[in-house]
């Protein structure tokens, strides 16, 4: 990693505005989408696996790989496992209005 | 060397970027499948450019360095594929759980990040140290907090446990698990051999207390306490972040914490209770039992239910868990469907907490394709049933419950809930006489306007559909 040395008064500064950006990215969120958006932001947390590629990839002694292992196995599940449910579950949501359109597109085939 | 630094480094960016655009795409139903595909792109970025790390590693990892490899591309097909898996093939019903478990194996991966960092870097300040600790222990929390509440989900578990005491004991867990984490963090600064022990206690403390902080949570609270871990693990991986002096992590992972706390405010809103009710008080419990109005039912065929309801001119559903339980959303739809063809105005109302999370019933209604415009929320709705000739409640009960606006003994008092009981006429089809989820008795059940439709809610329905085709479309 380039950045080797960072203080904690700039991490509070990301921290602040990460935390600010979450909050008003889904403050407008309709209620009919919380599920796919709880497992949305499930899956976006699973970049915890990039830390834990970071551990294991470093890793000098035994007990680091193996927990290393189990870290980059538990972070693959959550982002391989969030990406696809909320995928499904998304793609399931379709307004009426593709309806009508459907059906004037099989009377202009008939 | 550089050039391959500044990849790495700026592949976080970019992937933070993707996150909070693609997390914005998901706040609409227009756009939220193109959202998580952005976002999905922006962590398949962030992956394979941490592996150009293998190039600019100190000399002593270099030996290492085949064997962790190994690992590192084992472990990601494994966990990936697994996942991949279990996500594809898991019924939309099993939904909740499925999401608690993934969210369970984050928080073991922030918490696995900790244990690492604590094992690589003897030495550090107290603060990186402190930090490190502290977002193991929200890790470990979120980890089996989030197999509890997969295993109450999942049926496996199905009953809260409770003792006498019980606060105190977790409290003293909690304690203790905090002084092993100080002494952990201390140890490790002056470098002291008892570090490694202190440490591992630390872990199985901190697994430990995330049981016991569950394990009394009843099922029907389950739906805050998933989005709470979710926050928690959001919380764990931005704290790791630091430690690992990354950003993208503490982006994605305080984005995640923030969001994730909205939302089970919301959530808990909706049932009209404070977190920490829902943490620490013991709803559900069941000894709450058969209290409440008694009386006679009535009953009525589900021929002549579907009858009143194709010649009504507006009707609102309420689906709810049983619903889904029952797999008769399909022929639900088929009626809804029907009843439109004959002119009737069909609406679904959506209680916040309906199915096991929220926005579940959403979810398991739009897998049968009801399209979405067709379901309101329940502030957007709940005016509306004064006007409205019949509401049908299929597998939902206390979020129907009128109790809850007039009887401060009831255990769920003061939760919002949809007025059905305001419509003109009322059906309920329900499999039995029993109580809810949360075991309370329902008044509405015995109301003059009401009439129950007992049945499988598939079979139910099926004989509505009947019953409306027989009917004619005049």
């Amino acid at each position: 990693m380039i950045i080797t040395s960072m203080t904690f008064i700039i991490a509070l500064y990301i921290f602040m505005l990460a935390a600010f950006t979450g909050y008003v990215v889904i403050s407008r969120v309709p209620s009919i989408l919380h599920t796919p958006l709880m497992s949305g932001s499930n899956f976006i947390h699973g970049i915890v696996v990039v830390g834990a590629l970071s551990a294991l990839l470093s890793a000098t002694t035994l007990a680091e790989q193996i927990i290393g292992f189990f870290g980059v196995l538990f972070g693959a599940g959550n982002v391989m496992g969030g990406y696809v449910v909320t995928d499904r579950m998304l793609a399931m949501f379709k307004p009426s209005a593709t309806k009508p359109a459907k059906k004037s597109d099989e009377k202009s085939a008939s | 060397m550089n050039l391959l630094e500044y990849i790495v480094a700026l592949s976080g960016l970019v992937a933070s970027g993707l996150f909070i655009y693609g997390l914005k795409g998901m706040s609409s139903p227009v756009t939220a499948v193109k959202g998580i595909v952005i976002a999905g792109w922006g962590m398949a970025f962030v992956v394979v450019a941490s592996f150009l790390q293998v190039f600019n590693l100190p000399e002593d990892v270099l030996p290492h360095l085949p064997v962790n490899l190994g690992l590192a591309v084992l472990a990601l097909l494994l966990g990936g594929l697994w996942a991949g898996r279990k996500g594809r093939t898991v019924p939309m019903t099993a939904m909740p759980q499925m999401v608690a478990l993934f969210n369970g194996m984050g928080g073991g991966s922030a918490a696995a990040v900790a244990a690492v960092a604590l094992l690589h870097h003897a030495g550090g300040s107290a603060l990186h140290l402190g930090v490190t600790v502290t977002g193991a222990l929200i890790g470990c929390i979120s980890l089996t907090g989030s197999l509890i509440a997969w295993a109450k989900l999942d049926g496996k578990m199905r009953n809260p446990i409770r003792f006498g005491g019980q606060k105190v004991f977790n409290l003293a867990i909690f304690l203790g698990t905090v002084v092993l984490g100080i002494m952990t963090v201390i140890a490790q600064m002056n470098g002291a051999p008892e570090g490694g022990l202190y440490a591992l206690l630390f872990f199985a403390g901190a697994l430990f207390f995330g049981l016991c902080m569950t394990v009394p949570i009843g099922g029907a609270d389950m739906p805050v306490v998933i989005s709470l871990y979710n926050a928690f693990t959001g919380l764990a991986v931005g704290l790791e972040g630091y430690v690992m002096a990354d950003p993208a992590l503490m982006i994605a992972g305080m984005v995640v914490g923030s969001a994730g706390t909205l939302l089970t405010v919301l959530m808990a809103k909706a049932m009209n209770r404070s977190i920490t009710n829902v943490l620490f008080s013991n709803f559900g419990a069941a000894s709450q039992q058969a209290k409440g109005p008694q009386g006679e039912m009535k009953s009525v065929d589900p021929a002549d239910a579907a009858t009143t309801m194709r010649y009504a001119s507006s009707v609102i559903i309420i689906p709810g868990y049983g619903l889904a339980v029952a797999q008769a959303q399909q022929k639900l739809y088929e009626f809804v469907k029907l009843l439109q063809a004959a002119g009737v105005d069909v609406k679904f109302a959506i209680h916040p907490v309906a199915g096991r999370m929220p926005g579940h019933m959403n979810v398991l209604l739009a897998e049968a394709g009801v399209p979405y415009d067709m379901i309101y929320d329940m502030d957007d709705i709940n005016d509306s049933f004064k006007s409205t000739d019949v509401a049908l409640v299929i597998g939902a009960n206390d979020v129907v419950n009128p109790s809850a606006r007039t009887d401060k003994s009831s255990p769920i008092y003061g939760m919002p809930i949809l007025n059905a009981d305001q419509a003109h006429q009322v059906f309920v089809i329900k499999r039995g006489q029993g109580t809810g989820y949360s075991g309370v008795q329902n008044p509405l059940f015995f109301a003059k306007n009401c009439s129950m439709v007992f049945g499988d809610a598939q079979a139910v329905l099926s004989k509505m559909v009947e019953a409306v085709k027989a009917l004619g479309t005049n």
